[in-house]
């Protein structure tokens, strides 16, 4: 752990760009696949290609979507847009689906209760339908944060500079500090923002609360 | 009801934030801290790259370093990849500087390259540079590609040059880098001016551990390995003569993009490439390969003793 | 590109290698999942059935899913790789990363199929008078079949992607492609590898859904033709159950892809 100690700076550096790389898209992909999830349930049409559509994105390998976007988006090759966006849309073929479940599997009864207490339907949807979907939402945040963290680690391959980079420079040298550092490094940031999403699920589910307590 | 949509309001306030910050710039605010990957750096920052091999990270550092110590405002991108992926990279501007070798570098732009010795290879390169770029002065610091075998090998197939293995190249294995299957200095070179058919060819890495262990292990017969190699001394492995001079001359060039070059750049880089010279090259890429020091500590630490940093 | 692309994968001078990648991948892939499997299943079996060692199993899989495979593929190499002759030094640390990062998924979906199977059930057939073992695998087993075929179903996505990965460190399959296309920047080459991994992919899960379908009993999945609402579901997905803590049940494509 000498290793570790005598390089504090560069692990934080790269461990504050990991975390960038891997947490933006998760926020993104949220905002994202909420109304697409939404709109694959109001229009029923819409759901098989939603269904097909995400889990196409999903089989993609991440190290072809990484390279071949430049050319897609005409970004620069070593711009980290290119990451960011690869990332949105792995969170959002995770989750689009999940959201769309989840809100088709909203109980018909709370609907209908929720109409009678005068709810009109955008209300409804921001006011009971996406509050009661959250457990499930949250659920499937937590496994695209962690899934986003191993994945934007394999951008090393092509020069991306974030905790990956310890892995490639290990194995150049055939050093296991550095790699072992990088997995212990992504073990906690993956914890983290396991822990983040935990905590704000807890804060928008406060009947949760209230139910274990009773 | 109103508490959870004050927090969802709040998350997605967050989150707009964050994307105006990051749609000023590519990069957004972490990465335009220190080294900083900011796609669209200040003129007069000179980027430097490095392929995806220590030596080339630890010659970007001795350049990064060198030019610091004369004021220019430095980035680092190290472990881009292999030339067919970093030139792009400076042809887009991505990056502005990057450790080259004449030879290699003169084959890649110039497909009938056929200089082999040092001037003749740099006089050829100098002028089969497409426009914009540009290459400074050489050092005498060498590292060629060379074709290795284990000394077992070596003493069964009694083998002192590549031109040995002609008759026994159908039995082998060779390994390299992956870009060695197509490139001309690679494989279709090999066939083409020593006349060998190898077996199979395995891509590996570029000279780093994967093929270090297939050699010595025996998945592989033959590899491609660089001249500055520790791993080549430390495990007794043969590096095979080149009699027709397959492998060009390979001094150590800096490739910089021309609008950046002025006087303080070029001397600082040219001040570096009279310093460097083979011997002191293998000796540094030893202290980061074999020692496991740090590349840009190794380079600082040159620096200073040559009075450049 | 798409042209590109079409052209590339229709050259007849790459037909040998597309088809000998493919067949290599496919291999990595079956006998990775298989060891997963071999493993993994029992594990949940037992877990899932006598109750026990619940919390390590939950927490297990989430803290595998956690390592990132690059590295922990570059870990295996530079540890295994001396000690390996052959091109057994290549294929074993790979499929030592496949098998660990199958586990979890599998795992997981045994674990909660077993735990979800309706405690009517299990009391019913205690009450027929059915042992451990019988209960286990006339009853449990084939009510969990459905999650745990959603978890094997995760794991072959997780490793279809991840052997991918694995062309960095000299193994075979469609990685290749996508590395040495990478090494000489050959588009065409790393999309049509891309496009290999993703029906590749595609076409494995619809032979699992398949199976999935026909071993999945219809009393488990509500699949009777008198009940056209139901059918149209095909038992191939489960609604999220709600007590469950992992996340395999709520799509079937969760898991991690590289």
């Amino acid at each position: 752990m000498d290793w570790f100690t005598s390089h504090l700076d560069d692990v934080w550096r790269l461990f504050v760009i990991h975390a960038y790389l891997a947490g933006l898209p998760l926020v993104l992909g949220l905002l994202v696949a909420l109304p697409l999830g939404w709109l694959a349930r109001r229009f029923s049409w819409a759901y098989p290609p939603l269904i097909i559509g995400t889990g196409l994105l999903y089989t993609l390998p991440s190290l072809a979507v990484f390279i071949l976007l430049p050319g897609i988006l005409h970004t620069r090759i070593l711009d980290p847009v290119n990451v960011l966006v690869a990332m949105t849309v792995y969170t959002v073929a995770l989750l689009g689906r999940t959201v769309a479940d989840r809100l088709g599997a909203i109980p018909e009864d709370v609907r209908l209760a929720a109409n009678a207490m005068g709810y009109r339907p955008v209300r409804r949807l921001l006011g009971v339908e996406l509050p009661l979907a959250v457990p499930v939402i949250s659920a499937g945040l937590r496994v695209a944060a962690v899934s986003n963290v191993s994945i934007v680690s394999v951008a090393a391959i092509i020069g991306v500079e974030q905790l990956g980079s310890l892995f490639t420079d290990g194995f150049n040298r055939a050093f296991f500090a550095p790699i072992v550092t990088g997995i212990l490094a992504c073990g906690v940031l993956s914890l983290l923002f396991d822990v983040i999403i935990v905590v704000v699920t807890r804060l928008l589910t406060p009947w949760t609360r209230a139910r274990a307590a009773s | 009801m109103t508490h959870s949509k004050t927090i969802l309001t709040a998350v997605s306030a967050l989150a707009l934030a964050g994307l105006a910050a990051c749609g000023s710039s590519s990069g957004g605010s972490p990465l335009d801290q220190p080294t900083g990957a900011a796609s669209k750096a200040p003129s007069g920052t000179i980027v430097v790259g490095s392929a995806n091999f220590p030596e080339s990270e630890l010659l970007m550092d001795i350049y990064a370093g060198a030019l610091k110590a004369k004021g220019v405002t430095v980035d680092t991108k190290p472990n881009i990849g292999s030339r067919e992926t970093y030139i792009p990279a400076l042809q887009d501007g991505s990056i502005d500087l990057v450790p080259e070798y004449t030879g290699v570098l003169d084959q890649y732009f110039n497909k009938s390259a056929k200089a082999t010795d040092s001037q003749a290879v740099y006089d050829e390169l100098k002028a089969s540079l497409p426009a914009g770029l540009q290459v400074l002065d050489k050092s005498t610091a060498e590292d060629k590609d060379a074709v290795v075998v284990s000394k077992d090998t070596a003493t069964k197939y009694n083998l002192k040059t590549i031109a040995d293995l002609g008759p026994v190249a159908k039995d082998l294995v060779l390994g390299g880098p992956p870009e060695w299957k197509t490139r001309e200095s690679g494989v279709p070179g090999l066939k083409k001016v020593y006349g060998l058919t190898f077996k199979e060819f395995k891509p590996l890495d570029a000279g780093g551990p994967l093929t270090v262990q297939a050699l010595k292990n025996g998945q592989v017969q033959a590899a491609n390995l660089f001249t500055t190699d520790p791993n080549v001394p430390a495990n007794g492995f043969v590096v095979l003569e080149d009699p027709k001079s397959f492998f060009a001359a390979q001094n150590v060039v800096p490739l910089i993009t021309k609008s950046k070059v002025n006087d303080t750049v070029s001397s600082a880089l040219n001040a570096v490439s009279a310093k460097l010279d083979t011997s002191t090259l293998a000796g540094l890429v030893k202290q980061v390969v074999i020692d496991k020091k740090d590349a840009d500590a190794v380079a600082a630490e040159f620096l200073k003793q040559a009075g450049l940093g | 590109m798409i042209n590109d692309v079409i052209g590339w994968l229709t050259d007849p001078a790459n037909r040998d290698e597309i088809l000998q990648r493919l067949l290599e991948h496919l291999q990595y892939v079956v006998l990775a999942t298989l060891a997963a499997a071999v493993v993994a299943i029992p594990a949940g079996l037992w877990v899932g059935h006598t109750g026990r060692g619940k919390f390590a199993v939950v927490n297990l899989s989430g803290f595998a899913r956690a390592i990132p495979t690059l590295g922990l593929l570059f870990f295996i190499v530079l540890w295994l790789g001396p000690s390996l002759t052959g091109d057994l030094a290549f294929l074993l640390p790979s499929l030592v990363v496949l098998v660990v990062l199958a586990i979890p998924p599998i795992l997981a979906g045994t674990y909660a199929g077993i735990d979800e199977v309706d405690h009517a059930a299990r009391d019913a057939a205690r009450g027929m008078g059915m042992r451990g073992w019988e209960v286990l695998f006339k009853v449990e087993v084939p009510c969990a079949l459905p999650l745990i075929f959603s978890g094997v179903r995760s794991a072959l996505l997780q490793v279809v992607a991840t052997a991918t990965i694995a062309a960095t460190v000299g193994l075979g399959g469609l990685g290749r492609f996508l590395i040495d296309g990478l090494a000489v920047r050959d588009y065409p080459q790393m999309a049509s590898g891309a496009v290999l991994v993703a029906a590749l992919a595609l076409l494995i899960d619809l032979v699992v859904a398949v199976v999935q379908r026909l071993t999945v009993s219809r009393g488990v999945t509500g699949r009777f033709r008198t009940r056209p609402g139901r059918a149209a579901a095909g038992g191939t997905d489960e609604t999220p159950p709600t007590r469950s803590t992992t996340s395999t049940s709520t799509t079937t494509t969760v898991g991690t892809s590289s």
